[in-house]
């Protein structure tokens, strides 16, 4: 079947678009959700399992103290309300990457309720309201071998890693999202990213969309401009990256449009979402009345955080990104561009630092802007996993103010760091990069462009300062930019005057 | 045939320290009585003679060492297949794990192997706990020592027939609705369901989570409490684990030997002494109350009204929770697995497997477990269930304000033919009427010995419940019972052979 998708404009001549957004969350505790094993990324298939996360016969589950604390700590970020008294569930059904064939999750009774969280686009703030946040564990990973798709279907077997089954996730779901009109896409988009930004602050995971440690569904539909009942949604799954969820929310607005134009239903399934394509295509139907048979899970006492605790994590929350935002600007004294460049460019963290250390807000900014920012987009890395740190871009700021560097010099000790040569005491001195200002050899050049030059030197005797730029060019080329033009200039106009 | 087969546990423990028998030999002779009699019992699914006898040995260098020893060093022990063990065969009286041997063991046998106990071997059970006469065992059923041709009650009939056949002085069962007291009293043994969560569940293969409860069978009051508290206590891996220390069992046990049940309060249920239950089971249960009024006891009846409906709860509560347990076995990781012919899809291997590997009474478990929790029904049945479950906690707790302990028949009758209730689950169900209330409640209970039927010759059991973590009160008015009716189970009266 091939689809009619509409132009995104034409969309919304006639829909209005409603969305809502599940993301997953993986938690960077030391521990599984339920047992001792290591929690972390990697490791040969299968290495990091007990009889507990592989499910066998007569393990049982001990619920991970720290998981609970970095779910309520997530909780008051995002304006909820913690429970007081809330269980898990088991959520049945049958699945190769889920030892037990039940999942044990959060039903009815979600640690985390009713909270929010403020999105800005383009000037407009939104509300995005949070249902709930709910503790679960992840699943094992499959491998399908064979066969075209890469799906279980066809394939002539499956390879299963269970050293993620048992990792403890929050799945965090907001209510649905009204009135975003043409700016869904991007309220999609800058609400994962708030997201995201809250949950680094956190520290409580590594947030990283592209190792699956966070992920988003996004459910969409559309209603007749003006209508005010939902339309029926599909639920594009595992969407992992913040360009994909804004790609995703745009291409079923089209996709959708196109079924309804035609006069057919919506029919309610999840989506595959392809990164290469920014497309969609059909998963498996999905109904309101799947039936996992939630019933609390017998084998664990249900949490009950006191409120003396909760209000103790309560104070262990950072400040809030926006309010902190507002206050670095100020404090910077940033423009507005200024600040939104930044922040999307994952700086923000790193000029903090860098200032921290002594440099100056506008330094900070120039050096991780342009140079490394450069760097890190040409390594296709994130700008702070460029290899250099905060603190060497200060101590190269403060060789720069104290004049035994320039800021031309400066950008050649960046390259040595960035290519790994050592230290910034290291590449000034292996590169031979320290301002010469030593007079004695300066003379010299400044004696042999003026010997070389005899017609600026006599417009310069003759009053014309300005074209002293002339023999200052020659001195530094000598000199392999290493001079101190200031003390350049004045050598000249001294031995001229 | 040797002697110290005869002995009770406790006496072997001081044979033992005073050096008047080995581990090994004890261990030799309970292995030999094995040998010679399981043939007919059936009451083992594995028996592990070199394990047992090198476990024996280990416990004869610790004593000769002089190393501190548990009371029960060097005392064997069998195990009901339900409770995982490293290097030995976990089945579940299941074709579905046929030949799966652990990589772990359960705590409780992690406890008994520290203690030095020897394991004689795997009990046989119904399938996956799952029936009141070990007839739905995948492996054959279990028959009763007294009586070959009678069930040996469920589902831990082979750890009571061990127990009873002299083959094992001491069993580990698991009580879910009464399967270690309805056994113990139809062979004639003591059986103990402990409070919820004073014995730690990791390593026993779930039947209904919020129900089971790991137990000793043995054939006097006090082998059991030195069993007990042996196993009980905290376990981390335990979540549902109570922290309360396991202790003062042993002590109530002989406190009770002297008899003397002076101040003692004691409730006769009401709801379960009366209609369906046979008289030779009612006759010898109201001897038992007889002499609890002689031995100083304050006797009174007491009213739980909510216990007529506790055969429906349970029959709706553990389903709902086995189905989600049993939904692990899908051929996939390990036990049974059958590939059908042609290009079968993994859904059908785990078909093919499951109906193979599971036998009726499973089925018919999940199914109905299914359907109580499908949704729409879940309210109607699931959550109906569990409002009755508080009801019977209520009932139990007003209870428990006017006595010290509750006293009932433990089964509605002695050993019954084997066959006569297999095409009958209703009836079957019915042999746990009385023990069921308690594992709703998380209550302790316990089956003690009451006499011998007028009617056909078997035993009878008298069962005592107490209030959650006071399992203490059940062992010293056991114990006191036990003394004045005197001994029920003797070798000479059983049909196997001595």
């Amino acid at each position: 079947m091939t689809e009619t998708l509409v132009p995104f404009d034409e969309v919304l001549e006639r829909y209005d678009p409603a969305f809502g957004l599940e993301v997953h969350v993986e938690l960077n505790t030391n521990t599984k959700m339920f047992c001792g094993c290591p929690a972390t990324f990697g490791g040969e298939p299968n290495s990091q399992v007990c009889p507990t996360c592989l499910g066998l016969p007569g393990s049982m589950p001990v619920v991970n103290a720290k998981a609970v604390e970095s779910a309520i700590r997530i909780g008051l970020a995002l304006n909820g309300s913690i429970a007081e008294w809330c269980r898990f569930a088991r959520k049945n059904y049958f699945y190769p990457d889920m030892p037990k064939n039940f999942q044990t999750s959060q039903y009815d009774e979600p640690i985390v309720y009713d909270g929010y969280l403020d999105v800005e686009v383009e000037g407009e703030t939104f509300r995005i309201e949070i249902e709930r946040a709910h503790m679960e564990e992840d699943t094992g990973k499959t491998t399908h071998i064979g066969g075209a798709t890469g799906r279980i279907h066809g394939a002539d077997y499956s390879l299963v890693d269970y050293n993620r089954a048992g990792i403890p996730l929050i799945e965090i779901v907001t209510r649905p999202i009204l009135g975003t009109g043409a700016k869904a896409p991007l309220v999609a988009k800058a609400y994962v990213a708030a997201l995201r930004e809250i949950l680094l602050g956190l520290g409580v995971s590594d947030v990283r969309m592209d190792q699956g440690s966070m992920r988003c569904d996004v459910n969409l539909s559309l209603s007749p401009k003006g209508s005010d009942k939902l339309g029926t949604r599909t639920e594009t799954k595992n969407v992992n990256s913040l360009r994909s969820v804004e790609r995703a929310v745009r291409f079923e607005m089209s996709r959708h449009a196109g079924i309804l134009d035609a006069g057919e239903a919506i029919f309610q399934e999840t989506r595959h979402f392809h990164e290469d394509t920014g497309t969609t295509s059909a998963g498996r139907p999905k109904s309101d009345a799947d039936d996992y048979r939630y019933f609390p899970e017998p084998d664990l006492v249900p949490v009950a955080p006191s409120r003396e605790w909760v209000e103790e994590l309560r104070g262990t929350l950072p400040e809030p990104p926006a309010e902190k935002r507002a206050r670095l600007q100020a404090e910077w004294g940033y423009s507005d561009l200024e600040m939104r460049d930044v922040w999307a460019a994952g700086a923000l963290t790193l000029i903090e630092s860098t200032v921290a250390e002594g440099a100056s807000a506008q330094a900070a900014r120039k050096w991780w802007m342009a140079e490394l920012s450069r760097a890190a987009n040409d390594r296709g890395v994130e700008l702070a996993e460029v290899g250099v740190t905060p603190a060497q871009v200060a101590e190269v700021q403060k060789l720069v103010d104290g004049g035994s560097l320039t800021d031309k010099l400066a950008r050649q000790v960046f390259e040595g760091l960035l290519a790994g040569e050592g230290t910034v005491a290291e590449i000034v001195d292996a590169r031979g990069l320290a301002v010469v200002s030593d007079d004695g050899a300066l003379g010299a050049a400044v004696d042999e462009a003026i010997d070389a030059q005899p017609a600026v030197a006599e417009k310069i005797r003759g009053g014309n300062q300005a074209a002293a730029g002339a023999l200052i060019g020659a001195v530094m080329k000598a000199t392999g930019g290493k001079a101190d033009a200031k003390r350049v200039r004045e050598l000249i106009l001294e031995k001229l005057a | 045939m040797s002697d110290l087969i005869l002995k009770t546990a406790a006496q072997l423990a001081d044979a033992l320290a005073a050096g008047e028998t080995t581990s090994v030999e004890l261990t030799q002779a309970h292995l030999d009585r094995i040998a010679a009699v399981d043939g007919d019992v059936h009451a083992f699914l594995h028996i592990d003679a070199e394990g047992a006898l090198s476990q024996a040995a280990a416990s004869d260098a610790r004593r000769a060492n002089g190393d501190a020893l548990h009371a029960l060093d060097g005392v064997p022990i069998a195990v009901k297949d339900v409770l995982t063990t490293t290097g030995l065969p976990t089945t579940c009286g299941s074709k579905i794990l046929e030949g799966w041997v652990p990589p772990y063991d359960a705590t409780v046998v992690k406890k008994i192997k520290a203690a030095g106990l020897p394991i004689l071997g795997k009990t046989n059970m119904d399938e996956f706990a799952m029936g009141s006469s070990t007839e739905h065992s995948a492996y054959g059923p279990t028959k009763n020592p007294w009586k070959l041709d009678r069930i040996p009650g469920g589902s831990g009939g082979g750890s009571a027939a061990a127990v009873a056949a002299f083959e094992a002085p001491l069993a580990l069962g698991t009580d879910t609705g009464g399967s270690i007291r309805q056994p113990g009293a139809v062979t004639g043994t003591v059986g103990v369901k402990p409070t919820y969560g004073s014995v730690s569940r990791y390593g026993l293969v779930a039947l209904a989570n919020s129900l089971d409860q790991v137990g000793p069978v043995t054939r006097t009051v006090l082998d059991s409490a030195l069993l007990h508290e042996l196993i009980g206590g905290h376990d981390p891996l335990d979540s549902t684990s109570t922290t309360t220390p396991v202790t003062g069992l042993v002590d109530a046990a002989r406190a009770g030997a002297t008899g003397d049940l002076k101040g003692v309060k004691v409730g006769v249920i009401k709801e379960l002494a009366g209609e369906g239950w046979a008289p030779d089971v009612m006759a010898k249960f109201n001897e038992s109350v007889d002499i609890l009024t002689k031995l100083g006891a304050d006797v009174v009846e007491v009213s739980t009204p909510s216990f007529q409906h506790a055969m429906a709860a349970y029959y709706l509560i553990l389903p709902a929770e086995c189905s989600s347990n049993l939904a692990k076995f899908d051929a996939m990781r390990y036990g049974l697995r059958v590939t059908p012919d042609g290009d079968p899809s993994a859904e059908d291997v785990m078909k093919a497997s499951r109906d193979a590997g599971f036998g009726d009474e499973v089925k018919r478990r999940i199914i109905l477990g299914t359907y109580a929790l499908s949704s729409g029904y879940y309210d109607a049945y699931y959550g109906q269930a569990q409002k009755i479950r508080t009801l019977i906690i209520e009932d139990f707790k007003e209870a428990f304000e006017q006595v010290d302990v509750l006293v009932s028949p433990t089964s509605p009758s002695t050993a019954f033919p084997l066959g006569a209730k297999l095409d009958d689950p209703l009836a079957m169900y019915m042999q746990d009427l009385a023990t069921i209330p308690a594992n709703l409640a998380g209550t302790p209970g316990i089956s003690v010995p009451a006499g011998v039927s007028d009617v056909d010759g078997l035993p009878v059991g008298v069962q005592l419940l107490a209030p959650v973590l006071e399992d203490a009160r059940l062992y010293r008015v056991g114990a006191a019972l036990e003394g004045a009716i005197g001994p029920v189970l003797s070798i000479d009266k059983l049909e196997v052979a001595r």
